[in-house]
């Protein structure tokens, strides 16, 4: 009787995620890309397969398999140190260069765009690498805004790991180098098969730094479906594409979830951080390498932030909260970034509820082989929305959700629901590793003493969710804040978010417009530096020191 | 002692060693030393500074001040992984991603010791510790006591010149701990072991060291060989945590001083449990507030006239029923005087 | 234990129906967003994301009329005409503004307008569509997308600038041009179509003279001015040749001067014509004849200059004195066809990708 209302209360549990997805996901994407294979009504296959047949469409797979493939594997190299630095070392300044690392991954694509190519074309400081319209740039700018991904998932892995399984190593005779590779990364094969995936299908769906940093020389899926479907209407082209790179993904989860399979459990202890030694120089060098990567960039925006006409100054956030000199903004860029804080908390909130049921459901382990092949297809679909492409979603919202009850189709609350989307894998991809290695006798025990699933959750699941949980909301919030890329293709409430006043800026000539949109770039990267701030000093509070 | 200069083959010494966690001294100027081939435990209870003392020797905490030796060497610049020893987890710490023969071979492999060599090595470790046929199993499968000798085996590969546990057998239920006290011993006397064990449990100690060494508040209170320490306990702490069940002072230890040893100089003593027999022909006096027949013997609760309250025992099937009088012998093996502070 | 177990499967079960009724809470407000009663009073506006109008015009508007103008911007001129192709049957808004004269005719040929009815100007009827598109789409407002160059660095180089579509291949200009891509950029389109209409069918062999000459394609418009163009904002641009608006001059004016730095070459632009229309199926098609005619009336075509950067097509509409003086509109711009592009567009970018991207 009880574990059939336990049943019964997973099953209603998994039904809300699966139903907002499946409404504000998969119906919308099968929509438009069935509109592909029903041109006119009639079901004709033939020209989605003649697409498949192209020639360029075998190049732009390729290009999209290689780029992504190269850009994950940077990532994840150049993430590991950090992940390190500034998850189990402890100087001042962590929480700080912590939030810093973040910055780049809600930049608008476009303004990282133009501050790259400042800096790769002919003339600009690193012009001599003659990196400008080449893949090799495309590569870096796409490990740019990804880094902090692998920093972020794997240090909340690395951060929960015992570390005397490390030392009991190092006393057996391993050195640092050793110990780091038979047994610090194998236990952290799971987050960091975690962070990639979830990179890889970053990298593999995006759009604008392609565009940007390639100069047309180059196309991923990405950018294909984007011009077939919002340039050419091409709607059987872009279906086939829309179906290539599902496979791409399927293939790619399906992969993950072997090499991921079954952590063991691990024996977790209170934050292992500790002051940086003078053995940790090497790692600390690298992280710093990795740290003025990320910074130049920024650093060019900053600097251009703050030319003016004649000199340097502030005009240009003065201008920010005036309609400014030539009309270039109606509403003040202060007002935008309102509208994004906004629209940031309620996607924040809504990825971070469901995100957390979704990490709870996946984490568990069924005992049957149906149990556990049905836990993966949910864990797997929970992916998904990262790994389809943008412009499919947003057009599959306009006809399909197009009929009552749910006409959504210009609803501004479809901007965070879809922001949510691309965060839910997200706060999955962060929680649920960490509570699958909780040892689920844990939970047993605590059933066994007579808590009820609810206070198992608090009593066992929590204590090791709540620091991740912390951290995926910050990424969550960070999502949402530099939303431009995911959902232009929505319809938007003409309340402009920051993103788009940035936008709108920088489309129009003028010096003072560029100064404009990049101080408005910075302002938004302050913000999100700041909220993520603020979440590192909540996780710090609620636990007193360590 | 510890003051002494150090001669080359001693073994390990700690001298004057400090270890602070935010200005508190974890570990307050400790010395001792373990000479080769030697078992040394160090006892005290939990929060005392032993798991502290031992991650230090272990070169995992940085500390304060005092150095540690070994052979002579000091070891202060000598990162852990080459100072030679091997370090036993209360819990294990098994890599649980690896099999059983994977992690007991795993110092070999670091030292890229040749495969059938590793494989025979391990082999013989497995057992050793008894548990051939388990090197396949991964260590989620095994139980807490296989865990622990898994990892023994583990901290035994590379023949370490030093061993440190840390309450290597603490997380076992009480059987299988006695059993495995007993076969550590064994094991560590084959193997020719030097040894560092902190635990908190007196029997543990008794079971499995040469020497051991009380410590307290982050200080040594107390070394000598098992039976020194144990005869003559340092202070009425030390000997209550030796598990003393009294310690007298005053009037009383006067008294039970006058009927031992009248020329004796100590004002306190401590007593065990079984210290006080009943014998008809004993010199105190008793009333028996309760008593309980256990396999061996009868436990009893008593009203010494001139003591106090003390518990006693009595031969097995003796007849002793509660609000009974009857008289006492002490045992003078069973005693041991504290010296006064 | 029961009992405990049977009380937390309910705040599970409390927990989904509160989510649920979060998302039905969603639904509820989109439609509460545009009740159907209020239908006749509220103007949907599809527009495209530079919509940039002010407020208070807005409001002189509604207050004249009683109607509530809802603005939805909606992506570049080719998403939004897409959208409105693909939700032809359900329309997501009452009028659009922001098709242009190359989408035009997707627009038409689709089905997306009906009859706009709404009298105009003659110099507004001027810049109508041949054709369906005649009475469905009223022109607003226009841009010349010309070939802009960098007055002083030719001077300080001691050259002479392009004056030509032509020029533009001569050894003299070699790597010395940037422009957007005609795939990813709505001015790099019109640039296209500038060369469609000057060499016709040769068109394709212009292009491949133009990348032998080292052009440089950028994916937008902000790229190619902003950092390879070197009158634009980025100090580190290396080219002095871009495509760019007839409109762009007057923004190069520097701090304390009176003249601009840039100025665009008149005998190579295309006329960008954007059109407002009535969506088939509108809920509110006289509310949004109303304010298209309101669009194209005076006090709103003097704003269209200073907010969106475009020219108003009604003659007697007030210019600011920098674009009379710096910004002078192409006297014989060259276009091309709407329904022509409509039928080659796609035949046209594709044979374009393959010479531009090799």
């Amino acid at each position: 009787m009880t574990t059939v209302r336990v049943r019964f209360a997973t099953l209603l549990l998994a039904a809300v995620p699966v139903a907002v997805v499946g409404v504000f996901f998969v119906y919308p994407v099968v929509g438009l890309v069935a509109r592909g294979f029903w041109p006119d009504g009639a079901f004709a296959p033939t020209e989605v397969l003649d697409v498949l047949g192209r020639s360029r469409v075998h190049r732009v797979l390729w290009f999209t398999l290689w780029s992504a493939g190269l850009a994950t594997l940077l990532a994840v190299v150049l993430g590991l140190p950090l992940a390190f630095v500034l998850h189990r070392l402890r100087f001042p300044g962590r929480g700080f260069l912590r939030a810093l690392v973040l910055v780049p991954f809600v930049l608008p694509t476009v303004v990282v765009g133009v501050a790259f190519r400042q800096l790769t074309a002919p003339r600009g400081i690193l012009g001599g690498l003659h990196l400008d319209g080449s893949a090799a740039a495309i590569v870096a700018a796409l490990v740019f805004f990804n880094v902090s991904v692998v920093v972020r998932t794997v240090g909340a892995f690395w951060e929960a790991l015992d570390p005397r399984a490390e030392q009991a190593a190092a006393a057996l005779g391993a050195s640092p180098r050793q110990v780091f590779g038979t047994v610090t990364l194998p236990a952290l094969v799971p987050g960091i098969v975690s962070a990639a995936s979830v990179v890889f299908l970053f990298c593999a769906t995006a759009f604008g730094v392609v565009l940007t940093m390639g100069g047309l020389r180059y196309a991923n899926i990405e950018t294909e479906i984007y011009l077939l479907t919002t340039q050419e209407l091409d709607l059987s082209g872009a279906a086939a594409l829309s179906i290539l790179q599902l496979v791409v993904i399927t293939v790619l989860l399906v992969v993950a979830s072997r090499v991921r399979r079954d952590p063991a459990p691990l024996q977790r202890a209170q934050s292992a951080a500790r002051p940086p030694r003078l053995r940790d120089l090497p790692v600390l060098v690298a992280a710093g390498l990795v740290v003025a990567f990320l910074l130049l960039p920024m650093a060019s925006m900053v600097l251009a932030s703050l030319q003016q006409p004649v000199g340097w100054g502030l005009a240009n956030y003065r201008a920010l909260a005036t309609p400014g000199d030539d009309n270039a903004l109606l509403v003040p860029a202060l007002v935008g970034l309102r509208n994004s804080l906004a629209i940031a908390v309620v996607a924040t909130a809504l990825s971070l509820g469901l995100g957390a049921v979704v990490a709870g459901l996946v984490s568990r382990r069924p005992r049957t082989a149906t149990g556990r092949r049905v836990a993966g297809l949910f864990d797997g679909l929970f992916m998904l929305p990262l790994g389809v492409s943008a412009v499919t979603l947003g057009f599959g919202f306009l006809i399909t959700l197009d009929h009552p009850p749910i006409d959504l189709r210009t609803s501004p609350l479809l901007i965070p629901v879809a922001q949510a989307m691309v965060a839910l894998p997200l706060v999955v991809r962060i929680v649920a590793p960490v509570l699958r290695s909780v040892d689920p006798r844990q939970r047993e025990a605590a059933a066994s003493l007579g808590a009820g699933p609810l206070r198992v959750l608090l009593a066992v699941d929590l204590p090791v969710a709540w620091r991740p949980l912390l951290a995926a909301a910050g990424f969550a919030f960070a999502v949402s804040l530099g939303e431009f890329g995911a959902t232009s293709f929505l319809a938007r409430s003409d309340n402009p978010t920051l993103p788009v006043v940035i936008y709108r800026l920088i489309s129009h000539p003028g010096a003072l417009n560029l100064g404009m949109a990049m101080a408005a770039s910075c302002l938004l990267a302050a913000t999100t530096a700041a909220a993520i701030l603020l979440v590192e000093r909540l996780r710090i509070d609620s636990v007193g020191t360590f | 002692m510890a003051d002494e200069v150090h001669r080359p083959g001693d073994g390990l010494a700690v001298c004057g060693l400090t270890v602070r966690f935010d200005g508190t001294a974890a570990v307050d100027d400790v010395s001792l030393t373990v000479p080769t081939g030697e078992v040394l435990a160090v006892l005290g209870p939990s929060g005392c500074g032993k798991s502290t003392l031992l991650r230090a020797v272990a070169g995992l905490e940085v500390p304060a001040s005092g150095r540690v030796l070994y052979d002579g060497q000091d070891l202060s610049r000598v990162p852990t992984h080459r100072r030679g020893f091997a370090l036993m987890f209360q819990d294990g710490q098994l890599f649980a991603h690896q099999t059983v023969a994977r992690n007991v071979g795993y110092a070999l492999r670091l030292r890229h010791v040749p495969r059938g060599q590793t494989d025979r090595r391990v082999d013989q470790l497995l057992e050793l510790v008894g548990l051939a046929g388990y090197a396949d199993r991964k260590p989620g499968t095994l139980s807490g006591g296989e865990r622990q000798r898994v990892a023994l085996a583990r901290a035994l590969a590379v023949e370490p010149r030093l061993l440190l546990l840390d309450e290597p057998l603490s997380a076992l239920d009480r059987g299988l701990r006695e059993r495995l006290a007993a076969e550590l011993r064994g094991i560590l006397e084959r193997a020719g072991t030097s040894a560092v064990m902190v635990t908190h449990d007196q029997e543990e100690a008794f079971a499995v060291a040469d020497r051991m060494a009380v410590m307290r508040d982050g200080r040594i209170v107390q070394t000598g060989t098992v039976s020194e320490v144990w005869e003559h306990p340092h202070d009425a702490w030390t000997a209550r945590f030796l598990g003393y069940a009294t310690v007298l002072s005053g009037e009383a230890a006067l008294r039970l001083r006058a009927l031992l040893d009248p020329g004796a100089g100590w004002t306190e003593v401590a007593l065990r449990r079984s210290a006080l027999r009943v014998e008809a022909q004993g010199p105190l006096q008793a009333l028996v507030v309760e008593a309980r027949q256990t396999p061996e013997l009868v436990r009893l609760e008593l009203e010494v006239e001139g003591l106090g309250r003390l518990a006693g025992v009595a031969e097995p099937g003796s007849d002793v029923v509660v609000g009974e009088r009857l008289r006492l012998r002490v045992d003078p093996e069973r005693i041991a005087p504290v010296p006064s502070a | 234990m029961r009992s405990r177990i049977r009380r937390s499967s309910r705040l599970v079960t409390g927990l989904a129906a509160s989510t649920a009724t979060l998302l039905a809470l969603t639904g509820c407000a989109a439609l509460g967003g545009e009740p159907d009663s209020n239908a006749s009073k509220t103007v949907v506006v599809a527009t495209h994301d530079s919509w940039n109008m002010p407020d208070d015009l807005i409001a002189q508007f509604e207050e004249q009329t009683g109607l509530t103008v809802r603005i939805q911007p909606q992506g570049d001129a080719g998403q939004l005409t897409n959208k409105l192709v693909l939700t032809k049957d359900d329309p997501i808004a009452d009028m659009e503004y922001g098709v242009d004269n190359t989408f035009a005719s997707r627009a038409v040929d689709n089905g997306v307008l009906q009859d706009a009815d709404v009298d105009t100007p003659p110099s507004v009827d001027a810049h109508r569509l041949d054709g369906a598109g005649h009475d469905q789409l009223v022109p607003i407002d226009y841009s010349d997308v010309c070939v802009n160059v960098d007055d002083t660095w030719f001077a300080e180089h001691h050259r002479t600038p392009p004056r030509t579509l032509a020029d533009l291949t001569r050894p003299a200009y070699r790597g010395l041009f940037v422009t957007p891509g005609a795939s990813s950029s709505s001015p790099g389109m019109a640039f296209l179509l500038a060369t469609i209409a000057r060499y016709g069918d040769q068109w394709p062999s212009y292009w491949r003279k133009l990348m032998a000459n080292e052009t440089l394609v950028t994916s937008g418009w902000t790229d190619a001015y902003e950092v390879d163009f070197t009158g634009g904002g980025g100090k580190h641009g290396t080219r002095p040749i871009v495509l760019s608006y007839s409109s762009s001059p007057p923004f190069t004016i520097p701090e304390g001067a009176t003249r601009p730095t840039t100025s665009a070459l008149l005998d190579t632009c295309f006329r960008q014509v954007e059109y407002a229309g009535v969506l088939a199926g509108a809920a509110n098609p006289a509310g949004a004849r109303k304010f298209i005619e309101f669009m194209t009336q005076r006090r709103f075509q003097s704003a269209l200059p200073d907010n969106m950067y475009v020219y108003p097509v009604l003659d007697s509409a007030e210019v600011p004195e920098d674009w009379s003086r710096w910004a002078p509109t192409a006297p014989d711009p060259y276009q091309v066809p709407a329904d022509e592009v409509a039928a080659n567009r796609s035949r046209w970018l594709t044979t374009w990708r393959d010479i531009v991207t090799g």
